[in-house]
């Protein structure tokens, strides 16, 4: 059984099919690579399975239950977090602040707790000492490096521990050595029990890091499988070079 | 790292020594010119911190908030006419049930308003402010139109006049405050924050953001409203255009912005600038509303020279002499 499954998923932005009729199966446990040439649908596939475009036709269903029709906040609360392709933290927040907003509790006992519980702001300390970020802590995430950013941005999304998490780019505009890192830590917390689904054009970076590999083509899945034969198949091949 | 226990302790000695002063000044300059300014001075605190906990924390500016102080003061007044309750001090038990009216309006206008985000949220507020103007104005037979509503008279006289309002309006203000710090230590406020900063981001996080964005702005216009119903029973009779002026609400705002933008203490340092300097320039030059020249050169001031208001302005430059300081330090053998 998938952790996620979209069927049949379509989106138009006037007279663009952005995603058509588009199926995806996503496992739990593993780190999917889900690729393809600018304008495939990648991004608004992760727009529609967190909730921040409302889709036309289909169904998402994550743990076997619906979620399409969610807000982004319910669906994070479900268990999906995501990251942003330019890396999108909260400026006028110290970094250690920036760990400690994610909610995945609701109603009165949001409103109600503490900002920095205790256990909250040392699970928050792990986190940036994890990431090699401790040293930040107490500085305004808008005064940050644009890697520090990319870190913390992930250390939000993981603070509350959801099943899934979708990364948009997560090796855009990121140096060698911090690319390293952050597959490391990546691998790290997959262990751990977190399912990854990441849109990357780096291929080095997905194919190294990615146990399955889904490529789009016009909004469609046109190939899927393990890295290796994905970079073989001749209709990937032929969206990407155009031939 | 010894320092910072020595800025809590002048901090809360600080604090101390102002409420403290707050509770004698009656004591200390019993005179009606002296109260009267203190009671305008603590709305004002009132209003520009329960105006913060809405426009500072979520960064939604609302220049509509002049219409739930309108509103509160209505309310009041409606309530004592209907009751037939006579001046003295039980109007001010009456103080919290406009405080929920104002809130239950705020449900109703946020629901629409908190739709729009940045300007047009702005207009909306605006238009809501103006709108509830007119119905002032031509439900003749509820709020008594152009003519205006009278409260019931207090009994108090001579220089005893101001002093009941002026601790009512002190533990409104303290209720603010004491709201306002809450919020922001809070979870809470901490998702009201990440929305001033960023809203998308804050969603993709689990923050409920039209929960929380609804609920800093029914506290903030409840209060509003709550100090509207005092000034109402204070200034005795209430005319549409006075209690559901526009130059209230920018004034809060103004304030908020002078002193520090979603700080606890810079709206209370906004209005403690602004107000008694608006109230010194009316004293001595009349009606002449010479306090919108004030108000506009401190506002262009502000603007061009501290963005973010006194407190944080102030907070970076020690952080800068401090940090200046550690590095000298650290070169010194």
């Amino acid at each position: 059984m998938s952790l996620l499954e979209v069927d049949h998923l379509s989106k138009r932005f006037g007279g663009v099919v952005a995603v058509d009729d588009c199926t995806l199966a996503i496992p739990g446990g593993g780190i999917t690579g889900l690729i393809g040439p600018n304008g495939s649908g990648k991004t608004t596939i992760f727009n529609l399975i967190t909730g921040f475009i409302a889709k036309d036709q289909g169904r998402i269903t994550f743990k076997s239950q619906l979620i399409d029709g969610l807000g982004p906040d319910r669906v994070y609360e479900r268990g999906i977090g995501r990251t942003f392709q330019l890396a999108r933290i909260f400026p006028r927040l110290t970094a250690l602040e920036n760990l400690l907003v994610p909610v995945r509790r609701r109603g009165l006992r949001a409103l109600f707790s503490r900002a920095a519980r205790s256990d909250e702001r040392s699970r928050a300390m792990e986190m940036l000492d994890f990431l090699e970020i401790s040293h930040v802590a107490g500085a305004l995430g808008g005064s940050l490096s644009y890697g520090q950013r990319k870190l913390l941005e992930l250390g939000a999304v993981m603070m509350a521990e959801p099943e899934l998490v979708l990364l948009d780019e997560p090796a855009g505009g990121v140096n060698p050595a911090l690319l390293e890192r952050i597959a490391d830590r990546l691998r790290t917390l997959n262990s751990r029990g977190t399912t990854f689904l990441i849109v990357e054009h780096n291929m080095s970076f997905v194919m190294n890091l990615c146990s399955e590999v889904i490529v789009l083509h016009r909004g469609r899945q046109i190939a899927s499988g393990k890295p290796e034969a994905v970079r073989s198949d001749a209709a990937v091949l032929d969206a990407y070079l155009g031939a | 790292m010894s320092r910072l226990p020595d800025v809590r302790i002048l901090k809360g000695v600080g604090m101390l020594a102002l409420l403290a002063f707050a509770l004698a000044l009656p004591a200390i300059a019993p005179d009606s010119a002296t109260t009267n300014m203190a009671v305008f001075t603590l709305m004002y605190v009132g209003l520009a911190t329960a105006w913060n906990i809405m426009g500072g924390y979520t960064g939604y500016i609302s220049l509509g908030h002049a219409g739930f102080f309108g509103f509160g003061s209505y309310s009041l007044g409606l309530i004592l006419a209907r009751l037939g309750i006579e001046g003295g001090y039980t109007p001010f038990l009456f103080v919290p049930v406009a405080g929920v009216l104002t809130g239950l309006l705020a449900v109703g206008v946020g629901w629409f308003a908190l739709r729009t985000r940045a300007a047009t949220f702005v207009i909306v507020t605006i238009a809501f402010m103006f709108m509830l103007q007119l119905l002032a104005e031509n439900l003749i037979g509820l709020t008594g139109g152009g003519a205006g509503l009278a409260f019931p008279a207090p009994p108090w006289r001579g220089d005893f006049y101001n002093i009941p309002f002026y601790y009512t309006m002190l533990v409104l203000a303290l209720l603010a405050l004491a709201i306002s710090w809450w919020i922001r230590r809070s979870k809470f406020g901490l998702g009201l924050l990440a929305i001033r900063d960023d809203e998308d981001k804050a969603l993709a996080v689990g923050v409920p953001a039209v929960a929380f964005k609804l609920t800093a702005f029914v506290v903030s216009a409840a209060l509003v409203g709550m100090i509207g119903g005092v000034y109402g029973y204070y200034v005795t009779y209430i005319y549409p255009q006075f209690v559901i002026d526009p130059l209230i609400g920018i004034s809060m705002v103004l304030m908020v912005f002078l002193g520090g933008l979603g700080t606890i203490g810079g709206p209370v340092l906004g209005a403690l600038i602004l107000e008694p300097a608006q109230l010194w320039l009316a004293y001595n030059f009349g009606a002449s509303r010479l306090y919108l020249v004030l108000y506009a050169s401190v506002f262009l001031l502000v603007i061009l020279l501290m963005p973010r208001g006194i407190i944080p302005s102030v907070r970076e430059l020690l952080a800068k002499r401090q940090a200046a300081l550690a590095a000298r330090e650290g070169l010194t053998p």
